[in-house]
């Protein structure tokens, strides 16, 4: 794998009075699952759609590999996401959900096959996607992200709604991920989660970043990751209590 | 925007275009709703078809009414023509010419009511301006026959016409004792050339006409006839000749100058189309001829009954248009409602493109389904009008194909632009009542205003700028420069020519086009 890399520089971003991003700056390396925590609202998604040249900002960059997500032919063989598993047409078979989208890219029908069986969809493709349990979504919205073999990928909240098969199988796919050289940025609301996934960790809170460092360095000195997120972002959610920061929807 | 011709930007559109496609084609129920959207068309063509029976009451006697229609000749062309005049010939064998000399053309209108069947007992003196008198060649007296005449006309000076449609002018003005008008017509082989002359001697070529299969013996002579004015009244015409010579030209050069001595009154009868002013006749007046006649030689209007072959497809087209509109709306909005449009531009962050894609693949697709639906409605309309013994008025190829090529337009113009607002707006619902509202309302709120002549002229205006424009790309009836008649929507005439009628409709996609691409530059995902 290439070392590619995502690089997040002084992002910010407003939604008519509220801040969404107050300078987000950090960077993803290759070979390693980065943890992206905050609580609900601070900003997560929002760097995410960023990065991916979704939203705008109103300063700031977000580059992979020097480039903005904009500019990059096939951008899905650079860099797989999955933002919402949920963003699906419930009438539309999961196999030819993966089939539009490797169309776009100019990938080869073949693609489509290997990915759903690399993340164990099965027969289960041949379906409508509208009467999929939230975690073959999930699984669906994987193989979407692993259609292009991206060398980067990002994921918000992927362990939302897994079965525990399903969240040990994600954790276990996330980490071959890395070991096979690839930048992975996974989002999370629980610190929790992550521990035994990920390398390294940016907290933020308030479209700020609170804290990035390795799990190790987090951990130093405290009790638990519990006591290590809420002492990180209390400031951040009291502040915010009474305003909803959670975007426009 | 050169740019936007580079090989690496039509690679990316063409996989954009595929992706589209079968994002399109994957969701059963679109494809159920084209279907559905075509169905309909034949089949609320069929019913409205079916729906129309014709009658007709002949003119001399009121109260005698028939089933059917009315009898329309048909010319050499194809066409739908009024044939009805007053002709004084007689064979000619081979080449030659007829001379003739007209010293007066002058004429009667019908001024009694216009439910009457018009008679010479309550008329004014007047000349309709395209009434005419000269000379004819034919080589039959059958209604719809090919022809080729010289003439002196009501207001048109002088003219030479033939086979219903082609008119070349000539000297201007009208006739009067002090100012005759000479006509001449030779013929040689299948060419006919009419010359005109204020004197006899100078000659001047109006035109010349190609009639290819004239048989040897053609009939020549007088004619007069005076048609209907635009205000829907009958009229009749008198013209004198005189000077009058018929020679073969050939080799015989010694016999003696004919004149005509067979009258015929072409094409008046109670099962005619056409209304006539009088009967028509001749008579001679020392060295003169005197022929009067009524009627018409020239393309027929709606008057000869105006349903055409495209009629019965409104509906149908309508109904059509209103699941292309749901479907187009949708092609955009279900992806905002599912936020499945970020996973879409993660996948093309060129969002212009992925416009255009999704403009091309609904535009493509419903293109398809009314131009087939209609290729497939028209005939079968026509065919259950004609059984049910309505007259429909005769359209060339070309003309049919351009109303099948025009249904799909309008349906993809109307797609695409419900493509546009779907994307500024992003919910189905009102995008949908606004593709409603906008591009099929206008259409049926004109039938409704089109009545009485003071709100005529904003149903016309509606047909002018409204998207409703693209709905008269149905009108299928010919246009005549050579018929004084009223083209009003009322009489079944859409405004604008056939081109500028997809350009109104074209400029409200354009717009809707042109500002989502805007919105979507501007707006987060």
């Amino acid at each position: 794998m290439s070392e590619a890399t995502i690089e997040v520089t002084t992002l910010r971003k407003r939604f008519g009075q509220t801040v969404a991003l107050d300078g987000l700056s950090f960077t993803v390396a290759p070979g390693t699952v980065t943890g992206f925590v905050g609580p609900n609202g601070a900003g997560k998604s929002t760097t995410m759609r960023v990065i991916l040249g979704l939203d705008s900002v109103q300063e700031g960059t977000a580059l992979i590999d020097g480039r903005p997500y904009a500019s990059l032919k096939h951008p899905m063989r650079h860099v797989g996401s999955l933002l919402d598993a949920a963003a699906l047409a419930p009438s539309r078979r999961g196999r030819n959900h993966l089939l539009w989208i490797a169309r776009s890219q100019g990938l080869p029908v073949s693609r489509v096959d290997e990915v759903t069986e690399l993340v164990g969809l099965g027969s289960a493709a041949r379906r409508k996607a509208g009467g999929y349990s939230l975690g073959m979504r999930q699984r669906l919205g994987i193989a979407a992200a692993m259609l292009g073999d991206p060398p980067i990928l990002i994921m918000d909240e992927p362990f939302n709604g897994m079965d525990p098969d399903g969240i040990i199988w994600m954790r276990g796919f996330l980490r071959g991920l890395a070991a096979e050289g690839r930048a992975v940025l996974v989002s999370s609301h629980l610190l929790s989660e992550l521990p035994d996934v990920a390398d390294h960790v940016v907290v933020i809170g308030r479209g700020r970043v609170l804290a990035d460092a390795t799990i190790e360095e987090l951990t130093a000195g405290a009790s638990s990751l519990e006591d290590v997120y809420l002492r990180l972002t209390t400031s951040a959610v009291e502040y915010r209590s009474g305003a909803d920061g959670k975007q426009r929807r | 925007m050169s740019s936007l011709l580079q090989a690496s930007h039509i690679a990316g559109f063409r996989a954009t275009l595929r992706a589209e496609w079968t994002k399109f084609r994957t969701v059963r129920g679109r494809m159920i709703g084209l279907v559905f959207a075509a169905l309909m068309v034949v089949l609320f063509t069929f019913l409205q078809a079916n729906g129309k029976h014709t009658g007709y009451c002949t003119t001399p006697n009121p109260s005698s009414c028939v089933a059917g229609h009315p009898y329309v000749p048909t010319g050499p062309g194809g066409e739908a023509v009024a044939d009805t005049y007053e002709l004084v010939a007689k064979p000619l064998n081979g080449d030659g010419t007829i001379t003739a000399r007209i010293t007066s053309l002058v004429g009667r209108i019908w001024a009694g009511p216009a439910n009457e069947a018009p008679s010479l007992a309550d008329t004014r003196s007047g000349l309709a301006s395209w009434a005419k008198a000269g000379l004819l060649i034919t080589p039959s007296s059958k209604q719809g026959s090919a022809y080729a005449a010289v003439m002196t006309t009501g207001g048109h000076g002088a003219r030479f016409q033939y086979d219903y449609t082609h008119d070349q002018a000539g000297l201007p003005g009208s006739v009067s004792s002090s100012a005759p008008r000479w006509l001449r017509l030779t013929r040689a082989g299948d060419t006919i050339t009419g010359y005109d002359s204020t004197d006899g001697t100078n000659w001047h070529a109006v035109g010349s006409a190609r009639l290819t299969g004239l048989p040897a013996t053609v009939y020549v002579g007088l004619f007069a006839t005076s048609p209907t004015t635009s205000e829907g009244s009958a009229t009749q015409a008198t013209a004198r000749f005189d000077h009058i010579a018929i020679a073969p030209l050939a080799d015989d050069r010694s016999q003696a100058p004919l004149a005509p001595s067979h009258g015929a009154t072409i094409g008046t009868g109670p099962h005619d189309f056409y209304t006539t002013l009088g009967t028509g006749g001749y008579r001679r007046a020392g060295d003169s001829i005197v022929v009067t006649g009524s009627g018409d030689i020239a393309p027929a209007v709606a008057s000869a009954g105006g349903d055409t072959a495209s009629d019965s497809l409104l509906f149908g087209l309508a109904i059509a248009l209103i699941v292309l509109i749901v479907i187009g709306t949708m092609f955009i909005t279900s992806e905002y409602r599912r936020g499945l449009i970020r996973t879409t531009f993660a996948a093309t962050p060129d969002r212009g493109c992925v416009l255009a894609a999704k403009a091309v693949v609904i535009g493509s697709v419903a293109f398809a389904v009314g131009a087939c639906a209609s290729a497939v409605a028209i005939p079968l309309g026509e065919h259950v009008m004609n059984a049910n013994g309505n007259y429909i008025f005769p359209a060339d190829p070309l003309t049919v194909a351009r109303v099948i090529a025009g249904s799909g337009a309008l349906v993809a113009l109307t797609a695409v632009a419900v493509l546009g607002i779907g994307t500024i707006l992003r919910r189905s619902a009102g995008a949908i009542l606004a593709g409603v509202a906008l591009f099929v309302l206008p259409t049926f709120t004109g039938p409704g205003i089109i009545g009485p002549t003071s709100s005529a002229t904003a149903a016309t205006w509606l047909y002018r700028v409204t998207p409703a424009a693209g709905f008269s790309m149905l009108g299928l009836l010919p246009r005549s420069g050579l018929v004084s008649y009223p083209y009003t929507m009322s009489n079944g005439y859409y405004p604008l020519p056939a081109w500028a009628r997809l350009l109104v409709l074209g400029a409200y996609t354009a717009v809707a086009l042109f500002a989502a691409r805007v919105v979507l530059r501007r707006r987060d995902a």
